[in-house]
């Protein structure tokens, strides 16, 4: 009952002319990031964010939140037609999406990459309004040591699942931390880490980072070579782009599970779309009664990882919404905006702010029949977005990223920090150093070192009062399990292969 | 070996050192708990001993495993590009936005894709001309202001 007057209420908030407007703006811009390769939700959402400071924080979410879910409608579409993925998280779907274009049935590839983003996008909103609110009050019983178990968690599960490398991804979020201590202490005022530079007195930008990071370092990585790559011919007319009975028939397991498995995936912190899409498609094809033609440009290959890509978007939105605790690059960025229009995610949200929990939902489910509409009839419209020159749309990426920096601090020396960050990411990047950990890090950072001495302080210093309360003893006891396993899956290889 | 690893390896070995040094001159304990030193002391500790591990890691894999081959023209490339674009940074407070952002996006279009000239001029004087349109002009967002007044 509760839940169903929240969403009326949602529905009251998302409803209004400006809100529809804005879901429609994010729904917009989404679906075009999501097309452009190499231009991803994070970069996106962080370049956009320091335009939204003016606005209505209930609208600017439902703006945001619109570009994050938007850009995975989007992200199918140069797979299929280019053999390109638009984010990681589209990569499965080149394998039979690319293959059914060749084939000739790219308008129906699209298609269901549209409805099956459709069915569990609207999957993953019905999970969301229906798990965040139990889950924010189980929440309310934690104290400093279980937040700061909880962070311990978060991060764990990041570095376990976000990169080839756990050391990499282990060492990518010890140097977001650092970059989050950087600046004066809140509790002695002692200044930390800034060179003996006034500018950084206050710490460094969470913006700078996420747009030097993902924006600049992703676009300089693509300005590696001069080339485009060629495309296959775009269907014309919505006959051509709806897939046929036989088709939708043959994907109905697919668009289960890849609800399902989105979901699941998306809860937990770090595991993300793209793992969530590798997942739905092995279990597909392993289902499957013709697994051997799975690469060959099967509509259920299209439509299990779509599916789990777009499911995990509610997933990835619960434990940043009811917990305050990021899964990925693009929730933090979502978490930091959130604490730069003064809102604080967490156990509080939904009751504190029920027009921005309930006003978020619904936007979600206006916008995924949005996307719908915009993507089944307009695809071949969005595709001529492909055309537009990369030497055009490079240098116009940096401008905007220079422009939000500047909007945040009006400062000079925040833009040559940007160059610094972008630098960074692009050598991250080629290194094969994941950058979620690094962002999630430096988001959790200052909130996870408070609460770390806030336990100690209320237990004088006394480090056993993390393991002491239960909850906190069991996450951390979980965190240690994530961390320990792959070190004794490693060894055990070693001595397998000594005793060989 | 991966000469990629082992070079960050060092590089963020040294970093865990800095970090480590500097959090040993602030307070650890104090009466009223950690102090500032406290939480970067074990996080700069940790960089450390990671750092060591993968730089071992791949001293020890040295004779069976080669790291990914590094296309030194493309890296050039981009190094070009964020040169540029550290020297448009550098630009703004004599330039401001509007002219320094033009020059790097001629740079760009010329010098790195190497279209004519009179596209990369169009492209220049549109992307420049489109900034100022959409940002101070329609959205009220201050840009860098040059000496010239614009």
């Amino acid at each position: 009952m509760e839940i169903f007057s929240g969403l009326l209420h949602g529905f009251a908030v998302a409803l209004t002319p400006a809100n529809i407007m804005w879901c429609f703006v994010g729904c917009f811009l989404g679906t075009i990031v999501g097309i452009l390769p190499g231009l991803g939700p994070p970069a996106t959402i962080a370049m956009l964010l320091p335009l939204t400071f003016l606005m209505n924080p209930t609208s600017a979410v439902i703006m945001l939140a619109g570009i994050y879910y938007g850009a995975k409608y989007g992200g199918s579409t140069t797979s299929i037609l280019l053999n390109v993925p638009g984010e990681s998280a589209s990569v499965v779907t080149c394998l039979d999406g690319y293959q059914m274009a060749r084939n000739g049935r790219g308008g129906a590839a699209l298609g269901i990459a549209a409805i099956a983003s459709f069915v569990a996008g609207t999957f993953g909103v019905i999970m969301l309004m229906l798990v965040a609110p139990p889950l924010a009050k189980f929440a309310l019983q934690f104290s400093s040591p279980e937040y700061f178990a909880l962070m311990c968690m978060g991060l764990a599960m990041v570095v376990l699942l976000a990169g080839k490398s756990i050391l990499k991804a282990f060492l990518a979020m010890l140097v977001g931390l650092w970059m989050a201590g950087m600046g004066t202490d809140l509790f002695t005022a002692q200044s930390r880490f800034t060179f003996g530079q006034a500018d950084l007195l206050d710490g460094i930008a969470f913006v700078i980072v996420a747009i030097g990071v993902f924006a600049i370092g992703e676009v300089l990585g693509n300005m590696e070579t001069r080339e485009g790559v060629p495309m296959l011919p775009v269907p014309k007319g919505l006959r051509n782009l709806l897939p046929n009975m036989e088709e939708l028939k043959a994907c109905r397991f697919a668009f289960l599970n890849g609800s399902v498995i989105g979901f699941i995936i998306g809860i937990l912190p770090g595991a993300g779309s793209t793992i969530a899409s590798f997942i739905s498609y092995g279990i597909e094809k392993a289902v499957s009664r013709r697994p051997e033609k799975f690469g060959t440009g099967v509509p259920e290959g299209v439509a299990a990882p779509e599916g789990a890509n777009n499911a995990e978007t509610g997933g990835a939105l619960v434990p940043m919404l009811t917990l305050g605790i990021p899964g990925s690059g693009t929730t933090a960025i979502l978490l930091a905006a959130f604490v730069l229009w003064g809102l604080k995610p967490g156990p509080l949200m939904i009751q504190e702010n029920p027009e921005l929990f309930w006003g978020l939902v619904a936007s979600m489910y206006i916008g995924n029949v949005i996307l719908l509409i915009m993507n089944i009839p307009l695809i071949p419209l969005f595709a001529q977005i492909l055309k537009l020159p990369l030497y055009i749309l490079y240098p116009i990426i940096f401008g905007i990223g220079m422009v939000g920096v500047y909007s945040v601090s009006d400062s000079l020396f925040d833009l040559s920090l940007l160059t610094f960050f972008g630098l960074l990411g692009y050598a991250m990047r080629k290194l094969d150093y994941p950058q979620a950990p690094l962002i999630l890090g430096m988001v959790l950072g200052d909130a996870m070192e408070r609460a770390l001495r806030q336990s100690l302080m209320m237990s004088q210093g006394d480090l056993s009062i993390l393991v002491s309360r239960p909850l906190s003893a069991g996450m951390l006891v979980i965190t240690a399990v994530i961390l320990i396993v792959p070190v004794f899956r490693r060894v055990n290889a070693l001595r397998l292969k000594a005793i060989d | 070996m991966n000469r990629g690893e082992v070079v960050s390896g060092v590089a963020l070995a040294a970093l865990g050192g800095y970090i480590v040094s500097e959090a040993a001159r602030w307070e650890y304990l104090g009466p009223d708990g950690p102090g500032p030193g406290f939480f970067p002391l074990w996080y700069g500790a940790v960089m450390i001993v990671l750092s060591a591990v993968l730089v071992v890691q791949n001293f020890l894999a040295k004779a069976t495993v080669a790291g990914r081959p590094v296309n030194w023209r493309e890296v050039g490339r981009v190094l070009i590009v964020w040169a540029g674009f550290v020297v448009s940074v550098a630009l703004l407070k004599v330039l401001g936005f509007i002219l320094s952002f033009g020059l790097f996006v001629l740079f760009v279009v010329a010098g790195m894709y190497r279209r004519p000239l009179r596209v990369a001029i169009s492209v220049a004087v549109g992307c420049a001309a489109g900034f100022y349109l959409v940002f101070p002009f329609a959205l009220d967002v201050r840009l860098p202001i040059g000496v010239l007044g614009f």
